[in-house]
């Protein structure tokens, strides 16, 4: 096993797209480092992201957000701006692990892991993020809703990183949230997921509502439909069960040991309707 | 039973919470665990595992592993001598399959090379022809005729014919006339009940050092419960005698009973006598989950009668463990303990022991003894509420007390149920109000306790120090317990004495530290050998003061003349005898070596409030007491702590724990992110109670206080959750799918 620490994004993506054996990025390697000493993965090559410049970076683009590859999960949170923009995005990378995978896990690291439970990414794909990406052709932008294939599989190609995410920007009676259902307080993997991103008229309604499910299918779910339950109400007990009914019918959660097919499915519902309610109060909403 | 041990006594330092002497280590990671063991020219031992819940091994090739650089032994169960002895052949067999695995996870090869990279790559390089065999992992299928038989050639004369021979043992406790006790009843119910298998859940895996060298004499390091009991096992496996064969026990990261038996040691030991250079093996988190011993799970049946005025008339349980692979003896426990806290005139209780192809169950905290009485008390608990009597005044109505028959046959002696009861009902958490949604739970529980082999040496130092060497691991604090229990007795401060750990060639046999028996039989010990190192050290200050030993006294840590007639001399301390000791007849010692009875039993009752939500079927514990009879508590904090973790594994038993196996047999979820025990977050403070009902077996009163506080927990938790939900409960884990399920929310 080789480790390479790059020292530009170009000189990781040509050593990556160079490999013939498996190769696997180190960002927090919270992950990583995890399978490689279980013995569930043993990678020919290891490319370490952190010292590329500017990738640890969170800078203000476009009245949004471009955050660094590298960037942690403590970071994400003592970013104030950012938490008050994007509240939903905060929590949800807030929630990975303890106080000790913050200070290293990233958003990134957690999207390309492909675990459908990973909890950073229903509420990016609900913010409508755009993953940055570089590679041995040069650099792309794809939405993060694109980039889970299944489990354990994204859609980047041999040689591709991820560089930055972009979070746009929010506009006035916006907020998003994110909930997951574990058995325990913490230190736990989703059994079922959800995160909302609202945005309000002015009188109260719902302009947009974007709802992504996780943990319930191969790879996350935008609930279409259940958005649209939401659109032109202000979150009523009728639109509320409309939706979670939406959000139940595009579930096609596994039954394991983490939870069966019906619970997973019930918490879908469940969750989205305690999620909206919560973004709908955080955009300034009131019943 | 000795019962007249016990007098009463102002104590200076036993009662009091002294600073611990492995705290520092322990916190700053100086601590020697089981894996801390080196030697030179030590090799990494390996396990190779049965992917399979059941299986033949047709044959095993090692031949490609051991032509592998860097590996210097294999070893598969033919290595090992078949024992003679049924017991100790299960225990090798456990530890290394013979023939057929028996379950997902059994040890069927192990290697020894010079690093893990080249162990791995020879486990890889074994090659195992199986046949795959159809198999059973649930007690109630395992009981019907037809399932597949595990074991065959196992059961025992005592089982009725018409089940399984999965079936191997049956049992039944009890008296009085059944009919008469229910006809006499207003209301009878009757329910069934599971529980799911649980792990002690341990930090510190199991980890072991072996070298046994070309002469015969073997030497072992390993984290174990009890160093003697290992030599025993180890030594009868390897065909060796007990004196070539010593066993020393590192600190222990928690046990529960799960270290009070042999896994890789055996294996380690065969590995390094073939490789012939010493070998450490150390288990990871998934092979301690899958071959290691998780207690039981079950499926009971219990019916109670009562009055309307909540006398209990009959009451009759049949419990059906599965122990795994091999005949289990923890059924018996269960049965006995089951309606231990009442007061009977009509009870029975009947037991079944089942093979399955899950690993072999060990002991468990109150082994058998919190599923039954989950089981009970989750229906004097149904029957309070259907009777609308108020649960705490109808467990007082029917407690055991001195003098009541126990259910398992002998009379109690001084118990402290009713104190507990009382102490429970005078508590301000018993009648705090609860919001709607909420519910609270109450639960009796009970444990034997044990007394055993034990053998305590206890050295004067010539500088006025002492040292005590005893032979059990200290799991729960023992060390501490031990020196303030001879300081109290010597006269002399805590800080003086140090106690440690012996080896098995240091000491006589000592008996397991389990049973809840450390505190109570090594203290016992302490105390009589600090007694009779008085007696020595009052003989050379007669010596000295040229007067009859008798004559002496010891009175605060000093030898003193025997009233005016005696002689008059200033009284002569511990220390200053012990300085001149090489003058007086040389070290001063004291002895004592007993196969300790008059445990005496414990009771505990457990209060709980839990919050359900209804839309997600989780379970909050808002609040948790405990009240607990510790005889006398010796260090308070320890005491507190064995009350609040038994108390603890307790809730994860009842909400999320459980061994959960797929459709193939195999375990799903053999690591702590999916074998949920709770996190400190999931968690209120635990209150505890401590009630002293001196123990008439123990010279200060002490009772063993390890393993009851895990008994009531499951029903605590069971009643609460149905008095939130307003459903009965009656399996475990109540996990959320299945309580949402049971409430009719999905
Ligand atoms: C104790 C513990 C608790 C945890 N709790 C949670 C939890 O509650 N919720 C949860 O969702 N997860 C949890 N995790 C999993 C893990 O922490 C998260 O998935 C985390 O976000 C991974 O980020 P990382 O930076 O550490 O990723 P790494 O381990 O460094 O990488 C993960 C994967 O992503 C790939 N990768 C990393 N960076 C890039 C990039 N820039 N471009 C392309 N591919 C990349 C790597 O090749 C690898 O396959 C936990 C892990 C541990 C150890």
């Amino acid at each position: 096993m080789r480790y390479l620490a790059a020292k530009t994004a170009a000189e990781a993506a040509g050593a990556l797209a160079a490999e013939k054996g498996l190769t696997r990025i180190l960002a927090g390697g919270t992950d990583v480092l995890v399978q490689l000493r279980s013995g569930m993965v043993e990678p020919d090559l290891i490319v370490d992201i952190k010292k590329i410049p500017g990738i640890r970076g969170i800078v203000a683009e476009s009245g949004g957000f471009r955050i660094g590859a590298a960037v942690s999960g403590a970071e994400i949170g003592e970013h104030a701006a950012l938490c008050a923009a994007w509240p939903g995005v905060a929590e949800g990378v807030q929630l990975i692990g303890s106080t000790q995978v913050q200070g290293r896990c990233t958003m990134v690291g957690n999207l390309c892991n492909a675990s459908p439970a990973g909890d950073a990414v229903p509420s990016l794909v609900a913010a409508n993020a755009v993953a940055r990406i570089a590679g041995p052709d040069g650099e792309r932008d794809c939405p993060v809703a694109d980039i889970p294939a299944g489990p354990g599989k994204t859609t980047l190609k041999k040689g591709e990183i991820i560089t930055s995410i972009f979070l746009p920007a929010r506009p006035d009676r916006a907020s998003d949230a994110y909930l997951r259902f574990i058995p325990r307080t913490e230190m736990d993997i989703a059994v079922a997921s959800a995160g909302v991103s609202l945005e309000l008229n002015a009188d109260g309604t719902v302009k947009a509502a974007r709802i992504v499910l996780g943990a319930v299918a191969p790879t996350v779910v935008v609930a279409d439909d259940a958005g649209k339950a939401l659109v032109g109400t202000n979150l009523d007990d009728g639109a509320l069960a409309a939706m979670a009914k939406a959000c139940e019918a595009v579930c096609n959660p596994i039954d394991d040991k983490r939870g069966t097919i019906e619970y997973r499915t019930k918490m879908a519902g469940t969750l989205a309707k305690r999620a909206a309610l919560i973004a709908y109060a955080r955009a300034g909403g009131s019943k | 039973m000795s019962l007249d041990e016990y007098t009463r006594r102002e104590f200076k330092q036993v009662g009091t919470r002294v600073r611990r002497p492995d705290g520092v280590d322990k916190v700053t990671g100086r601590a020697m665990y089981g894996a801390d063991a080196t030697a030179p020219g030590m090799l990494t031992g390996r396990i190779l595992r049965c992917p399979h819940a059941h299986a033949r091994i047709k044959s095993i090739d090692v031949s490609a592993a051991l032509a592998l650089k860097g590996v210097k032994a294999v070893i598969t169960g033919d290595d090992f001598a078949v024992p003679e002895d049924d017991f100790i052949r299960d225990v090798q067999e456990n530890c290394m399959a013979r023939g057929k695995a028996l379950y997902d996870g059994h040890a069927v090869a192990a290697v020894a090379a010079t690093d893990a990279a080249a162990a791995k790559a020879a486990l890889k390089a074994i090659k195992i022809d199986y046949e795959v065999l159809p198999h059973v992992t649930d007690v109630d299928e395992a009981m019907k005729p037809g399932a597949p038989v595990v074991q065959a050639g196992r059961v025992q004369e005592n089982v009725p014919k018409g089940y399984s021979e999965n079936v191997t043992a049956h049992f039944e406790f009890g008296h009085g006339d059944m009919e008469a006790g229910f006809a006499k009843a207003d209301k009878i119910i009757e329910r069934s009940f599971k529980t799911a298998a649980t792990h002690q859940g341990y930090i510190e895996p199991h980890a072991c050092l072996a070298s046994v060298t070309s002469d015969g004499k073997a030497d072992l390091w390993c984290c174990t419960q009890g160093q003697f009991y290992v030599r025993t096992l180890c030594s009868s496996i390897m065909g060796m005698e007990a004196s070539q064969l010593r066993v020393t026990a590192s600190e222990i990261g928690g046990g529960f009973g799960g270290k009070t038996t042999v896994f890789i040691e055996p294996v380690a030991l065969m590995l390094s006598k073939k490789a012939g250079r010493p070998v450490k093996i150390v288990m990871s988190r998934d092979e301690v989950f899958r071959a290691t011993g998780p207690t039981v799970s079950s499926s009971s049946d219990v019916k109670i009668g009562m009055t309307k005025d909540g006398r209990i008339t009959a009451g009759e349980a049949t419990l059906r463990y599965q122990g795994g692979a091999f005949p289990c003896g923890t059924t018996e426990f269960g049965c006995s303990a089951a309606f231990a806290a009442y007061d009977l005139e009509a009870v029975r209780t009947y037991g079944w022991s089942v093979l399955t192809n899950r690993p072999k169950e060990a002991a468990y905290r109150a082994p058998g003894a919190p599923m039954a009485v989950y089981a009970v008390e989750s229906v004097v608990d149904e029957l309070c509420l259907e009777l609308g009597l108020d649960p705490l005044e109808t467990r007082l109505k029917n407690a055991a007390r001195k003098g009541t028959k126990s259910s398992y046959g002998p009379t109690f002696p001084d118990i402290g149920l009713v104190a507990t009861l009382e102490a429970a009902k005078a508590h301000p958490h018993y009648k705090a109000p609860l919001k709607p949604g909420q519910g609270r739970g109450l639960s009796c529980g009970f444990w034997f306790n044990f007394g055993g082999n034990t053998c305590v040496s206890l050295n004067v130092n010539t500088d006025g120090t002492v040292g005590i060497t005893e032979g059990n691991p200290d799991i729960g604090g023992s060390r501490a317990s031990i020196s303030l229990m001879a300081a109290e007795e010597l006269g002399i401060p805590y800080e003086r004495i140090r106690t440690i750990v012996a080896d098995t060639s240091s000491l006589g046999y000592n008996d397991v530290t389990d049973g809840s028996r450390v505190t109570f039989a090594v203290g016992l010990a302490t105390i009589k050998a600090a007694r009779d190192a008085i007696k020595k050290m009052s003989a050379r200050a007669a010596k000295i003061w040229g007067i009859d030993p008798e004559a002496v006294e010891w009175k605060d840590g000093a030898a003193v003349p025997a009233g005016p007639n005696a002689g008059k001399f200033p009284p002569m301390s511990l220390a200053e005898i012990a300085a001149v000791s090489a003058e007086t007849g040389g070290p001063i010692a004291g002895h004592y070596e007993v196969n300790a009875d008059g445990a005496g039993v414990s009771f505990g009752v457990h209060l709980c409030d839990v919050e359900v939500d209804r839309e997600t079927g989780a379970t909050k514990v808002l609040r948790y007491t405990v009240f607990q009879d510790a005889g006398k508590a010796v260090h308070p904090d320890y005491v507190e702590g064995q009350m609040q973790g038994g108390a603890v594994q307790g809730i994860g038993w009842a909400l999320n724990e459980e061994y959960i196996y797929g459709p193939d047999g195999r375990l799903q979820n053999p690591t702590f992110l999916d074998y949920r025990v709770p996190v400190a977050s999931d968690l209120p403070m635990i209150e505890t109670v401590i009630l002293e009902i001196p123990n008439p077996g123990h010279p200060y009163g002490v009772r063993g206080v390890g393993e009851t506080g895990i008994v009531p927990p499951l029903a605590a938790l069971s009643n609460a959750v149905s008095h939130a939900t307003g459903v009965r409960m009656t399996e475990l884990p109540m996990s959320p799918p299945r309580v949402l399920k049971a409430i009719g929310g999905t």
